[in-house]
């Protein structure tokens, strides 16, 4: 097996910056994502007709391949093929099709008593969705924003078929030249930066939801 | 250059490295990754769901493998076991396995309680149990295993064609490479419009599952149980 571990020594910096690509390519959409998914997914969940469509529509477009979607980019957008913009849009989208359905389900989780006993108390409807509504379907939001970052870091390296990639070039490297280091270099860096990113994420989701500490959900 | 030129020159459609060809090899990849993953994890997801055992490896295992980036995974394998069909085979099966697995254990725990001990009350043995209660109860659950495994394994097979192997992701190499968009197009489309395809065919499939599995629609079931509840 063709193991150099000085290799990692010598190219740290490189590394380095592919680690930061990385973290911008994959989590740059989730943010998009989810400020996109938090009204779209408010508006779906009010309109019950729409709301499936919409879902269904949103689950073909997650059915597409990532490589695929990376690829019809350019004819979207009008940008070159090796611009790093049609990753964050392409993964932005994948993302915002799963939220989406976070957002509708965390809605509609809301048992409707209570959300009549806000109205009930004199709640009009901006402070009973910021108040109620939302702050109850967060667990369920979460639980979605949780999915869709593990997936994203491990979707970027897929970009490097098209040139971009970040830790994905590891793979790259590796493979072109029969030299294990940087492959497993870039697996264990993925792997490492979804595992943080999660953990992250369900620190996030202790320190503001702390009414919700006691229910575990996955 | 056209964007449809690639796809509609039956030049590109025809003999070995054609457009049929690799279409036919992406699904045989597909189509033997999920029944090697099926073979395997529909048994063990059926132990496991029915003696409610070991059910927290399954969520870890299915949780830890949307993080691996499957590039690296397939590149890694196939410079240990060598280039040809079978380390790429195996590597898609591994994919497919959680999903299965975590469906089938899912549907198999989640059957209905009183179905099921009304099937151990009336004598029926653990074998039958399964066979005739859980199986059928967790039949439109398992279908979406397959579904969200046939998925992750179409989509993993295209980034195989980088790792040696063929199927529609050799119309997005080669494209790169020859800086031919019109072939990537090609690639690209027709990964998309196959993921589709398989995607609604194994939703209807789960779909007449669950009209099987539960034969009275959910608002009847719903109005029933309301009828109960006011009975009560």
């Amino acid at each position: 097996m063709n193991l150099d571990w000085a290799w990692i020594e010598r190219n740290l910096s490189m590394i380095g910056s592919l680690l930061v690509e990385h973290v911008v390519l994959s989590l740059v959409p989730v943010v998009i994502a989810f400020v996109i998914s938090l009204p779209l997914g408010y508006l779906v969940s009010k309109t019950r007709r729409v709301a499936n469509v919409l879902l269904a529509f949103l689950g073909v477009i997650y059915s597409v391949p990532s490589l695929a979607l990376f690829v019809l980019m350019p004819l979207m957008l009008g940008t070159q093929i090796l611009n790093p913009i049609n990753i964050i849009v392409a993964l932005a989208i994948y993302s915002i099709a799963l939220l989406v359905r976070s957002v509708v389900d965390g809605l509609r989780s809301v048992p409707t008593p209570v959300k009549q006993s806000a109205s009930a108390v004199g709640y009009g409807w901006p402070r009973r969705l910021f108040r109620v509504e939302m702050p109850l379907a967060m667990p369920v939001i979460f639980a979605g924003l949780r999915v869709v970052t593990v997936s994203n870091i491990a979707l970027v390296s897929v970009a490097v078929l098209i040139g971009s990639g970040a830790l994905g070039k590891l793979f790259d490297l590796g493979f072109g030249s029969n030299f294990y280091t940087p492959i497993i270099v870039g697996l264990v860096l993925t792997l490492a930066l979804a595992l943080i990113a999660d953990a992250f994420l369900l620190l996030i989701q202790r320190g503001t939801l702390p009414w919700f500490r006691k229910r575990a959900v996955a | 250059m056209n964007l449809f030129d690639y796809l509609t020159d039956p030049a590109n459609w025809q003999g070995p490295g054609g457009i049929w060809y690799l279409l036919l090899q992406h699904i045989g990849y597909t189509v033997a990754a999920v029944a090697i993953a099926a073979a395997v994890g529909i048994p063990l997801g059926i132990v496991i769901g029915h003696t409610n055992r070991g059910s927290f490896l399954v969520i870890g295992l299915s949780n830890a493998a949307r993080a691996i980036p499957t590039l690296g995974l397939l590149v890694l394998v196939v410079l240990l076991l060598g280039t040809g069909v079978g380390p790429i085979i195996g590597v898609l099966a591994v994919l497919a396995l959680p999903p299965i697995l975590t469906a089938t254990a899912a549907g198999i725990r989640g059957a209905d309680h009183d179905a099921v001990h009304a099937a151990r009350a009336v004598g029926m043995s653990a074998r039958q149990i399964v066979g005739k209660v859980e199986w059928p109860l967790a039949l439109p659950l398992v279908i979406s295993g397959l579904r969200s495994a046939t998925l992750q394994v179409v989509a993993t097979a295209t980034v195989a064609a980088y790792s040696s192997g063929g199927g529609l992701g050799r119309l997005l190499i080669t494209g790169n490479a020859t800086r031919n968009y019109s072939e990537m197009f090609a690639g690209a489309f027709l990964v998309a419009l196959l993921a589709i395809v398989l995607d609604v065919l194994l939703g209807a499939l789960g779909w007449l599952a669950g009209r099987h599995a539960h034969p009275a629609s959910k608002r009847s079931a719903a109005r029933q149980q309301s009828a109960l509840d006011l009975a009560a």
